[in-house]
């Protein structure tokens, strides 16, 4: 056989590929998804507003970075195909392993294996191994275990888009927002994955929490030549927020208003609405929020105090900064998805009247084992002991739909609590006292089991009716209710070298119920980390298309010293549709935590930097006298 | 994991006269100290198959000790140990910093300053401080013992002055450095990190000038010693605007690269800067200046 390769020109980037719009690089062409949200309108604002501000912004690739690489074992034969491995969405590598293997589900088994963190980077990345794995023992009649070492998962696994975002405000003499107008783009890279998703997602969160009549948002998902991106905490929203924010930041210098003051005269508040339309009709208290935020950050003295020390600083003297973000984080699938979905979850009462938890949705260290043995004790009214939490095994436990969208305690923790209270009601037809302690709620579970041994009570999530969404038009309800944040962020940087050290770091957020306070702290603390790479560190540098840095050496994340002690505050307003009103928490972090960065170094720097990571190499020059220039 | 355990034969000796024997019979065989170099090549491949003559039961090489007006430090030396020893702590503050630098605290435990040496990368953070301190490394064969100062063992990009049959057994340094001490490491983060640069300096007023030596890591093929600034230093410093001039010769003359950590661009301006914070904190130091 004789190959004859020939090397096309390829597009490595989204600047070339916006700039180009090359038809040859996709089949779908250039743009593999394009998004359109219009709420009013933008055209005449612009020329008879006060200030009209315009701003540029980009964004690098992230990794996951998850503990251990992908892997996979699998067992396969003519009527089998059997999977496990480490992973974030059961059914969905199922899904794949049945249209490549043409098996109906009942012959197709996935077994999660103990994961250790997925950030979206286990979420779909699985289905393509397990397919790898499963073919290969299929050939060979044995079983087939594939690990990737760190280096193959790095080059070749997705990681977030890459984004560039040219936006446009319109504010009147008193600051407030006008007209917005948002192009937002993402590196798709060379296949279709979740990207038509993490597009819809920043898209809808592209205006951030203000109020603004007149919206024009256009998305974009370019196709490139590199490794494709997809799936990562935060999904698309990140990318939106620090465009927004660097928007409302760069409005704020021009307008000479205080950053956080531009923000509290434009916040959304109840019975507003969105940019698709959608009216608020949860309670939302941004102001009290930003105003917390502000007070235990001491943000107003530390800005004019940061202001004073930096005109006077000597060369090694550290330059300061003090930014604020304010964001929220639509909780759920968007729009229609819960409703598609259709998730079911419940438990099963075993012979020993042990309780066990069923869903699909899996422990990855983010705590969803914990929280569901905790709303079933507290629906059922037991101690720990009687409740466990089934391992995610496609033979044994429902559909819950995916470990995704910080959806698990919301959606599926709702239906594992209503499933729980009509066992308990059960147990009440039983003659079981309205007021039993636990130790008598064990009995009566025993009692139950010893009878009704293996029974099920599986619910299944319906959508409130009042959620109405129009994929096609993008307009309506766009998720069902929305997290919301101010984060505050306080630096120092340098001016030897150009690096950034977050001091302090004040993160107040509103999830509704807080249903679990450590687990969901350890969420914020553990997003502020990653939003703290995202915004100075996580740098992936490609070289012909593929990641040059692909070593843990070398892609460099935050350490313990590199970080700030990171103070998680939370208001409580029980207005989410989870358990006793909470809402989703996993991804929030990830989208304010860059733009307060940002917002700081502002400050430190005197200049803006419109690029994350905003790294050392960039930051020098901003701050070195031309004589010693080179 | 690229490479194969099973491709590895492993030696360890029980005496430094042991270790020479065999190192003297097969010159091929690769010394192991720690190993925090040497496996990071076998994990990824790059080291292949070798014989190993591991180095960790000599207690010989483990020591730290006064030689006259020199401290010794031996090749198998931990950094944990390092920044543990009351005249490692006492005396060279430099390579005290150095060592809590390097790595993380795992690292800290088995990686030594010999392998750090014999490695000889360009990044090596404690060499720019041996370098700067002024470091003469014995050096030892089945038949022969020499002492060569640090600044001749580096002769190219990772290619050294050690023979193929010969093994560093310690370090001397003097034990009263001079007085004005400066180190700083750029990383790429703040632990578990190569230098982008490192800068170390040490020296002294004389009625001339400053006598110093000034040793950069990550901006030549080799670790440098900047030989040139010293002599314009020696007779220069404390003339106008001598700070910024030294600086700008400095940057001159340095030739760094783009590479995966950093720009050659940065490299050279921080280079500058850190130089500067070290003549900023000489001037300070000088007698009979108020420091201003
Ligand atoms: C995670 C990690 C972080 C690191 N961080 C840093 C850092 O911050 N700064 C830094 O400078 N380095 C760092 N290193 C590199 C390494 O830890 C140091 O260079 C260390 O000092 C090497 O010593 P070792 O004993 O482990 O060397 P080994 O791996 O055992 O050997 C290294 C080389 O030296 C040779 N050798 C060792 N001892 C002798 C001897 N006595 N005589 C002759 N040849 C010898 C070996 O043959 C080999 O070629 C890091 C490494 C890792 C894995």
């Amino acid at each position: 056989m004789r190959v004859e390769l020939e090397p096309l020109p390829a597009v490595l980037d989204l600047r070339q590929a916006m700039a180009e719009e090359r038809a040859d690089v996709h089949p779908l062409g250039p743009v593999v998804k394009e998004i359109r949200i219009a709420k009013g309108d933008p055209e005449p604002v612009w020329s008879r507003a006060a200030h009209v501000v315009e701003d540029e912004v980009e964004s690098g690739a992230q990794e996951q970075l998850y503990i251990e690489p992908q892997g996979m074992i699998a067992w396969a034969g003519p009527e089998f195909v059997t999977v496990t491995g480490s992973l974030q969405c059961p059914y969905y590598v199922q899904h794949g392993l049945c249209a490549v293997f043409g098996l109906p589900a009942e012959q197709v088994r996935v077994i999660q294996a103990v994961t250790g963190g997925g950030f979206g980077g286990k979420e779909e990345y699985p289905t393509v191994l397990a397919v790898h794995a499963a073919l290969l023992a299929l050939k060979a009649g044995r079983p087939v275990k594939m690990v990737y070492d760190r280096a193959e998962d790095l080059a070749a696994t997705p990681k977030r888009h890459p984004s560039r975002t040219l936006s446009r405000a319109a504010f009147d003499h008193d600051g407030r927002l006008l007209a917005l107008d948002v192009d937002f783009n993402l590196d798709a890279g060379a296949y279709v994955t979740l990207t038509p998703v993490v597009l819809s997602r920043g898209a809808l969160h592209a205006a951030g929490p203000y109020r603004c009549d007149h919206v024009r948002v256009r998305a974009r998902a370019w196709a490139t030549n590199t490794p494709p991106h997809g799936a990562f905490r935060g999904f698309g929203a990140p990318q939106s927020c620090l465009a927004i924010e660097r928007l409302l930041d760069k409005a704020a210098a021009q307008l000479g208003l205080d950053p956080a003051e531009l923000r509290l005269r434009n916040l959304l508040q109840s019975g507003d609405t969105t940019a698709t339309g959608q009216v608020m009709r949860e309670e939302i208290d941004l102001t009290g929020l930003v105003e917390t935020a502000l007070e235990l950050s001491d943000y107003r003295c530390l800005r004019a105090e940061f202001a004073r020390a930096n005109a006077v600083a000597g060369p090694e003297d550290p330059r300061r900064g003090v930014g604020l973000a304010v964001f929220l984080h639509g909780a759920g699938f968007t729009g229609s998805g819960e409703k598609r979905l259709a998730s079911r979850a419940g438990l099963e009462l075993d012979g020993q009247g042990v309780v066990q938890v069923l869903a699909a949705s899996t422990e990855i260290g983010q705590g969803a084992a914990t929280v569901f043995q905790q709303i079933t004790c507290g629906a059922l009214g037991v101690t720990h002991e009687q409740v466990r939490v089934a391992q995610p095994d496609t033979a044994h436990v429902p559909d819950s739909g995916p470990t995704v969208a910080s959806r698990t305690t919301m959606v599926v923790g709702g239906l594992v609590e209503r499933a729980a209270l009509a066992l308990r009601a059960a147990l009440v037809a039983d003659g079981l006292a309205a007021d039993a302690d636990p130790a008598a709620v064990a009995r009566a579970l025993r009692e139950r089991g010893r009878s009704h041994g293996g029974e099920r009570w599986i619910e299944s999530y319906q959508q409130p009716d009042w959620v109405v969404w129009d994929e096609e038009n993008y307009r309506g309800d766009a998720y069902p209710t929305f997290a919301w944040a101010a984060y505050v962020a306080q630096l120092a940087v340098d001016p030897l070298t150009g690096e950034t050290r977050v001091e302090e770091f004040t993160a107040v957020q509103d999830i509704g119920r807080v249903v679990n306070p450590l687990l969901a702290a350890g969420q914020i603390e553990g997003g502020v980390a990653q939003g703290i790479g995202f915004a100075l560190l996580e740098d992936v540098r490609w070289q012909a298309g593929r990641m040059a840095n692909n070593r843990l050496s070398t892609y460099i994340i935050p350490t313990a010293l590199d970080l700030p002690r990171i103070r998680a505050h939370f208001r409580e307003t029980p207005a989410g549709y989870g358990p006793a009103g909470a809402k989703g928490v996993g991804e929030l972090p990830l989208d304010g935590t860059a733009p307060a960065v940002l917002a700081a170094l502002d400050q430190a720097l005197g200049a803006r930097l419109a690029r994350v990571p905003a790294l050392p190499e960039q930051i020098l020059p901003l701050l070195t006298p031309e004589a010693t220039h080179a | 994991m690229r490479g194969n355990a099973a491709d590895l034969e492993l030696r360890r000796p029980a005496s430094l006269e042991e270790a020479l024997e065999l190192l003297a019979q097969d010159p091929e065989l690769k010394v192991l100290a720690g190993g925090t170099e040497l496996l990071v090549r076998h994990e990824d491949g790059s080291l292949g198959p070798a014989r190993l003559l591991d180095l960790s039961a000599l207690k010989e090489l483990k020591q730290i000790r006064r030689v006259g007006d020199e401290l010794e430090i031996g090749a198998g030396v931990c950094y944990a140990d390092i920044q543990a020893h009351p005249d490692v702590i006492a005396r060279l503050p430099l390579l005290v910093q150095a060592a809590e630098q390097t790595g993380a605290r795992a690292i800290q435990e088995r990686g030594t300053l010999g392998g750090n040496v014999a490695n000889a990368s360009p990044a090596a953070d404690s060499v720019p401080v041996l370098l700067a301190l002024g470091v003469g490394l014995l050096l030892r064969s089945r038949t022969a013992e020499r002492r060569l100062p640090l600044d001749e063992f580096f002769l190219d990009y990772r290619r050294t002055a050690l023979r193929p049959d010969e093994l560093i057994t310690a370090l001397r340094l003097p034990l009263t450095p001079p007085p004005l001490q400066y180190f700083r490491k750029v990383g790429t983060r703040r632990a578990q990190a190569i230098s982008k640069v490192a800068l170390a300096a040490a020296g002294r007023w004389t009625a001339r000038g400053l006598e110093c030596r000034v040793a950069l890591a990550s901006v030549a093929p080799v670790p440098l010693r900047c030989r040139e600034l010293e002599a314009f230093l020696a007779v220069e410093a404390g003339r106008g605007d001598w700070k910024e001039r030294a600086a700008r010769q400095l940057m001159d003359g340095l030739r760094p690269i783009d590479d995966i950590r950093s720009t050659a661009a940065y490299r050279r301006q921080v280079a500058g800067n850190l130089l500067l914070a070290f003549l900023r904190r000489a001037e300070a130091g000088r007698p009979g200046q108020d420091g201003r």
